[in-house]
């Protein structure tokens, strides 16, 4: 029965109703015939004798694993054989800081978070303020339409930015995925991006057959990302085999852009220079929405359920998995000693130009939203627009000699 | 993954072809040898932990090497794994082993009394004398494959052996997780503490898992015998002092490792051995005696004579910088040490070093009174 199924390059109905089956038939038969020798191991190492030691560590896996969990959970896996230990592996081996909490676990494939639900539901919960996966639903939008006021000042915002990500049903996610997916990852998002048109049109570029110009052009163009030196993603098993099937594509205008085999299957952003964060949301949704057509039209589709939304390697990225943002300039509010509780009821976080853990230069940040679960893209980026244009407000009050006030928290989730 | 390993058979899902690493870019050995015919006839097996021929080569993958440096590029992850992908295997061992056929029989001789001379090497150059070499603890997975509760039973036994020495022995072990900051500088002033790894060629194959869970140091109150617990090896063993004197070293390390084998033989878990690769160890450059004996030698004008390469390959000898591996050397000194570890034995690899360094150290001695040493170069060994 396995040799008779093979992958097919175009067809991927066959693998698609497995998935939704759990493939759990195909894998049934394989575990039938794991050796006595494991068995004997377990016995051997109960679950007690394995369990980590997690006293000095700070992230939410960390918080939420307990003996009684890891028993339950230790000896099961997905079909595709994904285990609780890969699972938590980056979080045993990254401690974490004591003013940060990582989330210090990821996912291998979609079926890892149906399951060990019993320890990702709670890391959910944790991560995403109290967002509870067993009773609550996750909304998708992606009218842009709907957003309003979404162009900014700019003499104050330098450019916007929305990113997110979107996995592949059917195929694992990056730190478990063999080189074959990996490659199938990239042959299908490949074939589906070059049947984009007008203002969407552009080419790819695979890391491992880059030459030295293009190379130059891309960092020059802030598009280059590079081989993962983060331990967090590193000990995920993410950075393997690098280069093979990881590359970029751009549209031709340079204000697309599509990352493949990442730190996801794939990681889509649309950005320009600027403050028209409406433009930059509409062609975000256009370009998401012709993307996901073009994959259907071959019998692929993205790994999205209405209890997590759409599937990421990090549980930190479920729901919308979308990274809504502006580099603004803002050298009187950040000095202001109310900035920082400011942007927390605003729901807003800030970092520094060079992205995730660098720290600001001058008074330029990058600000976006905190959230990802539980509100919807266009709740997300109406949010964005909302809370920069305060920001910029409060600025130019300040600028002039005026008091600023503190906006009253903004509610969690839509009840 | 220690109990089992079936996600490799949900990978022959997919075509030879599209499963086979791309290593167009890479000089490894493992490069060199994996072909499309041997990936394909092993990928479908295990040995009986689980452990696949992807987790062999997986560091040789994402380390693609340097154009002149020639790294393994794979490890093992139990004893069963030279046997199960001996057909990888065997012809990067013999390509790393100057030629070791699958045939081969390996020696091993640790009794120090065979050794000739090596208590005489001139303290004035010869700064230091160091013996190292690892064991791996039968009935138990490598550190790229191990889990938390083979690791810490691994550590456990080495622990209740080490401590169970007595004499010139007798010693204490020390946790990497619950070391105080004042035991961690002594031992870093000591030289005797190991790092978290941070090679690439090291994490990539998976021997930093759950730092620094059950690793640790153990060293004798004299500080001249230590045992590394659980870092590339399941246990590495190290004699050392300063000055000249390799032959009292030796017989340290060959009398300290002979009574902490008898121990783990007593709880029925021996070291791991046979007849063809001699002692098993996680890297294949490390099979046989896994021995490393060396010096640090001050040899400033040698060291910029013309020849000198030539001469260590000669001697059969290597040089690296103070640092160890990978490192330059400092002040004209240099970590001097056999090249070989596969085929010849502890006896004659130590032999090959007391008598090489001897000779550079009065090539040396000549060099300084600026006479010529054409006529001391020696045969190949």
């Amino acid at each position: 029965m396995a040799t008779q199924f093979t992958r097919m390059l175009a067809g991927r109905n066959t693998a698609v109703v497995l998935a939704s089956l759990g493939a759990g038939t195909l894998a049934t038969g394989y575990l039938l015939t794991d050796s006595t020798a494991a068995a004997e191991r377990r016995m051997l190492y109960p679950p007690s004798a394995d369990f980590p030691d997690l006293r000095k560590h700070n992230n939410c896996m960390a918080a939420s694993l307990t003996p009684a969990i890891y028993a339950h959970l230790r000896d099961k896996s997905t079909p595709n054989n994904w285990t609780l230990n890969q699972s938590i592996q980056t979080g045993v081996d990254n401690p974490g800081h004591p003013f940060i909490k990582t989330v210090g676990m990821v996912a291998g494939d979609e079926e890892t978070y149906e399951v060990f639900s019993e320890i990702f539901d709670p890391v959910i919960k944790d991560r995403h303020n109290g967002y509870d996966p067993r009773t609550m639903k996750h909304p998708t939008d992606l009218d842009s339409s709907k957003i309003t006021s979404g162009v900014f000042d700019e003499r104050y915002v330098l450019s916007s930015r929305v990113r997110t990500g979107r996995s592949i049903r059917g195929l694992s996610l990056p730190p478990a995925c063999s080189r074959a997916e990996r490659r199938e990852v990239e042959r299908v998002a490949v074939m589906a991006l070059s049947g984009l048109k007008g203002d969407l049109a552009g080419r790819y570029y695979s890391l491992g057959d880059m030459n030295e110009r293009e190379q130059q052009q891309l960092i020059d163009e802030h598009f280059l990302f590079d081989k993962p030196v983060s331990p967090l993603l590193m000990s995920a098993g993410m950075a393997r085999d690098w280069p093979d099937a990881r590359g970029i594509w751009h549209n031709n205008q340079k204000n697309f852009l599509i990352w493949i085999n990442e730190e996801d299957h794939t990681r889509i952003i649309s950005m320009e220079k600027g403050g028209n964060m409406k433009r930059v949301f509409e062609r975000f949704c256009r370009g998401l929405k012709q993307v996901e057509q073009l994959i259907h039209e071959r019998g692929w589709e993205f790994m999205w359920n209405e209890r997590l939304g759409y599937i990421l390697t990090c549980p930190s990225n479920l729901g919308t998995g979308l990274r809504a943002g502006v580099h603004v300039r803002l050298p009187n509010l950040s000095k202001d000693p109310r900035f920082s509780k400011i942007l927390e009821n605003l729901r807003l976080q800030k970092r520094g130009t060079g992205g995730v853990d660098k720290a600001a230069t001058g008074d330029t940040f990058d600000i976006s939203n905190n959230d990802r679960l539980g509100k919807s893209e266009v709740e997300l980026v109406q949010l964005v627009v909302d809370g920069v244009n305060y920001l910029i407000d409060c600025e130019k009050r300040l600028e002039r000699g005026q008091d600023i006030k503190i906006p009253t928290p903004l509610a969690q989730f839509r009840r | 993954m220690p109990f089992g390993n079936t996600h490799n058979n949900f990978k022959l899902n997919f075509k030879v072809e599209d499963e086979i690493p791309d290593l167009s870019k890479h000089n490894n050995h493992m490069a060199k040898v994996l072909t499309k015919e041997i990936y394909g006839k092993l990928r479908d097996k295990q040995t009986p932990s689980g452990y696949t021929l992807d987790d062999v080569i997986q560091t040789g993958v994402d380390n693609p090497g340097h154009p002149f440096i020639m790294t393994v590029g794979c490890v093992a992850g139990d004893e069963e794994s030279y046997d199960i992908f001996k057909d990888l295997l065997d012809p990067i061992i013999s390509d790393r082993h100057g030629g070791y056929k699958p045939t081969d029989k390996h020696p091993t001789d640790m009794n120090f009394e065979n050794l000739k001379g090596g208590d005489d090497l001139d303290p004035n150059y010869v700064l230091s004398s160091r013996v190292r070499t690892g064991r791996s603890i039968k009935g138990y997975t490598l550190p790229p494959h191990n889990s938390r509760g083979e690791r810490r039973a691994i550590e456990k036994l080495s622990v209740e052996a080490l401590t169970s020495l007595d004499g010139e022995f007798k010693g204490r072990y020390y946790p990497l997780k619950s070391m105080t900051d004042a035991e961690q500088d002594q031992l870093i002033n000591d030289h005797f503490l190991f790092d978290k790894p941070v090679s690439p060629l090291l994490t990539c194959a998976g021997m930093a898992r759950d730092w620094p869970d059950g690793r640790g140091i153990w060293h004798n109150d004299a500080k001249s015998f230590l045992v590394w617990v659980n870092e590339e090896d399941h246990l590495r063993v190290i004699a050392m002092e300063q000055g000249g004197n390799m032959r009292e070293v030796f017989r340290r390390f060959c009398v300290g490792l002979k009574r902490i084998e008898e121990i783990f033989k007593g709880h029925n878990h021996g070291f791991m051995w046979n007849e063809h690769l001699g002692y098993v160890l996680t890297c294949p450059s490390n099979l046989g005696t896994g021995l490393r004996g060396g010096v640090h030698v001050k040899l400033p004008n040698l060291s910029k004579h013309a020849k000198f390469d030539e001469i260590l390959g000669r001697l059969r000898l290597q040089k690296r910088g103070t640092g160890g591996v990978d490192t330059a050397s400092v002040g004209g000194v240099f970590d001097i040490s056999n090249a070989d570890r596969l085929g010849s034995s502890e006896v004659a690899q130590v032999q090959l070093v007391v008598d090489g360094v001897k000779l550079m150290v009065e090539m040396e001695k000549k060099l300084e009174k600026g006479e010529a040493i054409d006529s001391m170069i020696p045969a190949q060994k």
